[in-house]
């Protein structure tokens, strides 16, 4: 077997003013448009928004669970504490003609290459976690930088938003005013009566108001925790950049508006069915397919899962359930 | 904000009153697969304060319930989250004077009449609106009309599990 240094290498910056980073057998520069990508049996380009929107998800995720499908091509799997960047993996095509491409790193040294090149490689203006129409161009040689949208840290309560000592509640003054998709969101909140020394204990939010001031597109984030069953909403708005590819059940709520999913098959990519959800609908995704979503509107999606630390080795024995429910 | 034509955008919540079910449009696979179900469609069938489970993740369960009048009192062993997705709810908790439910036990378990102890407060929670219901806590819901909530909990002795009935099957 052949050792290939991990380490992430910066070179240039290029003529458009970009720098090329590369880590183990990839490498990846940008121009105006695109963002090319190579390994040691081919090379790939991609649209650098939808790029960009990619490799934000994945940082702010930790790589997330299983499979993060950039496109047809690039994506990363979790491992949970060391991850695969592959090449035509999950490609037919790629793999039947063995031009596909695996390469496992420890889960910080990618990180840390993602997060120099979306720092370097995302644009003065432009927001990578943004629907298209609020935010900039993300086209062009480089200007300025955005650190404070890429930089974003993750929501992630321990007991409940709105609990003393957790995650707060969002109001105007801190800073996330109601989205303009949002705008008719009632805002009122629950009423709570608390007996002396029960205050931390009688707790209650608008979770409908909260998330109708995120300022976030697909971007689940924990709410409330149930031991290991996680409640992670997100407001969704043109189209899920990456394509999630299962490793374990997953299922949706949805509680506003609608989203269509198209879902296929997780190691070949032919179409398996269409999932349409609208308000009040739930719906499981199975642990064997990859899903990407497209909402029309703003909408408010409780992703629910199931975050047990026991759950890769399941996997790993083939004993983690594919479907949600026999019945 | 308005949108492009000049109006404000208008967000789409459900209710038991007026919801429009999706559903799954089959290429090549089993819709039971994707165990689709809505909770509207759910509570309308159901009986006042069964817990209808709608998602299930190995030992955990998203339950429906279609809270309408006063339910009895309940203990939990863990953290439970009550959503209302429809309609008003009051939530009444209470400290109980002795544990009513082991630690390790898993879901609430029904009560007999008012347990002894302090009362803790009330929640008067609307539509969106996510309550806590606190570990090693009883509690009762209550609801003038019929109000729909999803909790968040572990499958308990009380879950009921109607998947054939509930969920899109072709
Ligand atoms: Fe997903």
């Amino acid at each position: 077997m052949t050792m290939i240094e991990t380490t992430m290498t910066e070179t240039g910056p290029n003529a458009s003013g970009y720098k090329d980073f590369s880590i183990g057998g990839f490498t990846f520069s940008r121009d105006e448009y695109f963002a090319t990508i190579t390994w040691p049996t081919g090379s790939h380009q991609m649209d650098i928004g939808q790029w960009l929107r990619c490799v934000q998800r994945d940082v702010a995720w930790g790589f997330f669970y299983g499979i993060v499908n950039f496109d047809a091509v690039i994506g990363t799997m979790n491992h949970y504490g060391n991850v695969d960047m592959f090449a035509g993996r999950f490609n037919e095509a790629y793999r039947r003609a063995e031009v596909d491409y695996n390469e496992n790193f420890d889960h910080d040294e990618l990180m840390s290459c993602f997060t120099a090149m979306l720092s370097d490689w995302t644009n003065e203006g432009y927001d990578p976690f943004a629907a298209p129409m609020e935010t900039g161009s993300a086209y062009g040689p480089s200007r300025g930088e955005n650190d404070m949208a890429v930089t974003r840290k993750r929501v992630v309560a321990q007991r409940m938003v709105g609990v003393p000592g957790d995650e707060p509640i969002r109001s105007d003054e801190s800073g996330f005013p109601i989205n303009r998709g949002f705008a008719d969101v009632p805002q009122d909140e629950p009423v709570i009566s608390a007996e002396p020394g029960y205050e931390d204990q009688v707790c209650s939010f608008n979770l409908f108001a909260y998330l109708s001031r995120s300022d976030v597109t697909w971007n689940p984030s924990v709410v409330s925790a149930c031991k290991e069953s996680l409640y992670c909403p997100t407001t969704e708005e043109f189209i899920l950049p990456v394509i999630h590819g299962n490793d374990r059940v997953e299922w949706f709520v949805q509680l506003s508006d609608e989203i269509q999913w198209d879902v296929e098959d997780r190691d070949t990519g032919a179409k398996r069915a269409r999932v349409v959800m609208r308000a009040g609908d739930v719906a499981a995704m199975p642990a064997d397919i990859r899903h990407q979503g497209y909402a029309p509107k703003r909408s408010m999606l409780l992703v629910w899962e199931n975050g047990s630390p026991r759950i890769p080795e399941m996997i790993a024995n083939g004993e983690a359930p594919v479907h949600p429910v026999d019945f | 904000m308005q949108d492009q034509l000049g109006g404000q955008y208008s967000t789409a919540f459900g209710s038991l009153g007026q919801y429009e079910k999706g559903g799954v449009e089959v290429i090549n696979d089993n819709p039971k697969h994707y165990a689709f179900s809505n909770m509207f469609e759910v509570a309308t069938g159901a009986k006042p304060y069964e817990k209808v489970a709608v998602a299930k993740n190995l030992e955990y369960v998203l339950e429906v319930i279609r809270a309408e009048g006063t339910s009895g009192w309940r203990a939990t062993p863990h953290d439970e989250f009550a959503l209302v997705m429809d309609g008003s709810l009051e939530v009444e908790l209470l400290d109980p004077d002795e544990q009513l439910v082991s630690d390790d036990a898993s879901g609430s378990i029904g009560l007999e009449g008012t347990p002894a102890g302090k009362p803790m407060g009330r929640v008067q929670a609307g539509r969106g609106h996510m309550t806590l219901l606190p570990a090693g806590k009883a509690y009762r819901l209550h609801s003038d009309g019929v109000a729909v909530v999803l909790l968040q909990t572990i499958e308990g002795p009380d879950t009921v599990y109607r998947w054939a009935d509930i969920c899109q099957t072709v």
